[in-house]
């Protein structure tokens, strides 16, 4: 079991309270996702050629203590880099306007325990195990700012609960993806993508899920066109919440095996896997609230 | 008659079960109002009387389970399993059911104004279910006994392997399941329908829904079938 949440404000007075609106989403799931959680939020694009990587440091030695400002002050020995640092206890935004390859490969190379969590222009990512309480408090969620974010609550089946195998996924530049479910062919897709060069963090079904789809999007296919390859691709059982710059995605597996319901306003399209983490929200009672169907594809624009 | 009222915003959804299940005579027909139920699960779930129960606003997984006697009103959406294992009484969704709506029952009646979700009346034992809207795939699975009135259209494999249960369609299948087969409609079938649908509260033409049953194809095991039916 896992609960997902996603939240996309039309009005664009709601981008201040995107995090207050959603903290108690997910809370609302952590029955279904108790040992884990996390979010991925899409705020306005970095500009021109600013990047921006997500990064988690509690795989290193210094956890929490991770010397983020040395971080920076090597970036620009080592590469000439300026850059800038957003510190939350153990994660951080790290942002600068180079080509985002040419830093994560001095990242790996010396960080090799600092785990990138999101590359791109408007992602901002954080997840960590402990209750969706906990990870909302650590993070302070409740401030967090955008059009539309991605997030889940987890309760592991495929894979071990540490910080790097919660959800969100990423894959590319501004690509997540949460899911519910379980699939029964990631070693093939695995399989599949890694003649094409495409590497694993981790042995999680879910990533071989993102990074399917975000491989066919590279590959020029649109999201439509992506998404129906997903159908006939991977199988399982999932319901899957993807965000890109400006689109929030939902689709289920034809058996619909696990749950989704969407409520929709003239403020706000907001998604969770039940309705008990949507009763919360604002104009909820006049809402359209519905049961997204099987083996459809639903693409909502920021 | 009393009326109480439980407001799941203020008091506990378990509170409010046990007392349904323990402090009503076996005659109770009070009028209960649930307000702010909110999507939370198991809502009046095992009602043992003939008390009437609305639910204002969502509900979550199993509302109405294994009722007995009582009548449950959703007004809004009820989620996964609705009226589940039912054995009499009659439980009305106003809104749309998410999955496994009226799985198992074994009597009473279901009536979702709205669609139902996919596996609508699995397993059916001799439950009633209307549905004013359509049923997702694998609606009827293996029903045994009892009627489900559909009154829009279907997903796939509807009424696979049926037993004795029997299914009225008024829109389109998207396909049958194993051995379930159009039948012509008797006047018993018009009789049956019309007095569903009166007690649902619709008043469709019997005339324009067609019989889905079973061909009892599968009720012995055929060697020579190679496991094609």
């Amino acid at each position: 079991m896992c609960g997902i949440v996603g939240l996309l404000v039309k009005t664009p007075a709601l981008k201040e309270r995107l995090g207050e609106l959603m903290v108690p989403m997910l809370i609302g799931m952590t029955e279904r996702g108790p040992d884990s959680a996390g979010l991925a939020v899409f705020a306005d694009p970095l500009a021109g050629d600013g990047r921006k990587l997500s990064l988690y440091s509690g795989l290193t030695d210094e956890g929490a203590d991770f010397n983020w400002h040395g971080l920076t002050h090597a970036l620009k020995e080592h590469l000439d880099v300026e850059s800038h640092i957003d510190v939350k206890h153990n994660h951080a935004v790290l942002s600068f306007a180079v080509a985002p390859d040419m830093v994560k490969r001095w990242l790996h190379e010396h960080h090799p325990k600092l785990h990138i969590l999101s590359t791109g222009r408007t992602i901002d990512l954080y997840k960590d195990i402990g209750t969706p309480a906990q990870v909302a408090e650590r993070y302070d969620f409740k401030s967090l700012k955008g059009s539309h974010l991605v997030g889940h609550t987890r309760m592991a089946t495929e894979s071990a609960v540490t910080p790097d195998r919660a959800h969100p996924f990423t894959a590319g530049e501004d690509f997540c993806l949460v899911h519910n479910g379980s699939l029964s062919n990631p070693n093939d897709i695995r399989r599949k993508l890694q003649p094409h060069g495409i590497h694993f963090d981790t042995d999680n079904d879910t990533e071989a899920a993102c990074r399917f789809l975000e491989w066919r999007l590279r590959e020029g296919d649109d999201l439509e066109v992506a998404l129906q390859r997903g159908f006939d691709e991977l199988d399982g059982f999932y319901t899957f919440l993807m965000g890109t710059p400006d689109k929030l995605a939902l689709i289920r597996d034809p058996f619909a095996c696990k749950p989704a319901v969407v409520a929709e306003t003239d403020d706000y399209v907001a998604i969770a896997s039940e309705f008990r983490s949507l009763a919360h929200l604002p104009g909820i009672r006049n809402a359209h609230v519905f049961e997204p169907a099987p083996e459809e594809m639903y693409v909502w624009n920021a | 008659m009393e009326r109480l009222t439980f407001d799941l915003a203020s008091s506990s959804l378990s509170d409010m079960n046990r007392f349904l299940h323990r402090e009503l005579a076996d005659d109770d027909r009070r009028h209960v109002t649930v307000l702010n139920p909110d999507g939370a699960h198991n809502i009046a779930v095992g009602l043992n009387h003939p008390v009437t129960v609305e639910v204002q606003g969502h509900a979550g997984y199993y509302a109405a389970g294994m009722n007995k006697h009582a009548t449950v009103v959703i007004h809004g959406s009820a989620g996964t399993g609705v009226a589940e294992n039912m054995m009499s009484g009659t439980v009305h969704v106003k809104g749309f059911a998410s999955n496994g709506a009226g799985a198992t029952a074994h009597g009473g009646l279901l009536v979702i104004d709205g669609d139902a979700g996919l596996r609508c009346g699995i397993s059916l034992k001799g439950g009633d279910i209307v549905v004013g809207g359509s049923v997702g795939s694998f609606s009827g699975f293996m029903a045994q006994a009892g009627r489900m009135v559909i009154c829009g259209n279907a997903g796939d494999a509807l009424g696979d392997s049926l037993y004795e249960a029997v299914i009225y369609l008024r829109g389109e299948a998207r396909s049958l399941g194993a051995d379930a087969r159009f039948e012509d409609m008797s006047d018993d079938d018009y009789s049956a329908l019309a007095g569903l649908l009166a007690q649902a509260g619709l008043d469709h033409d019997p005339k324009s829904f067609k019989r889905i049953a079973s061909a009892r194809s599968l009720y012995h095991w055929n060697a020579d079938a190679n496991q094609e039916y």
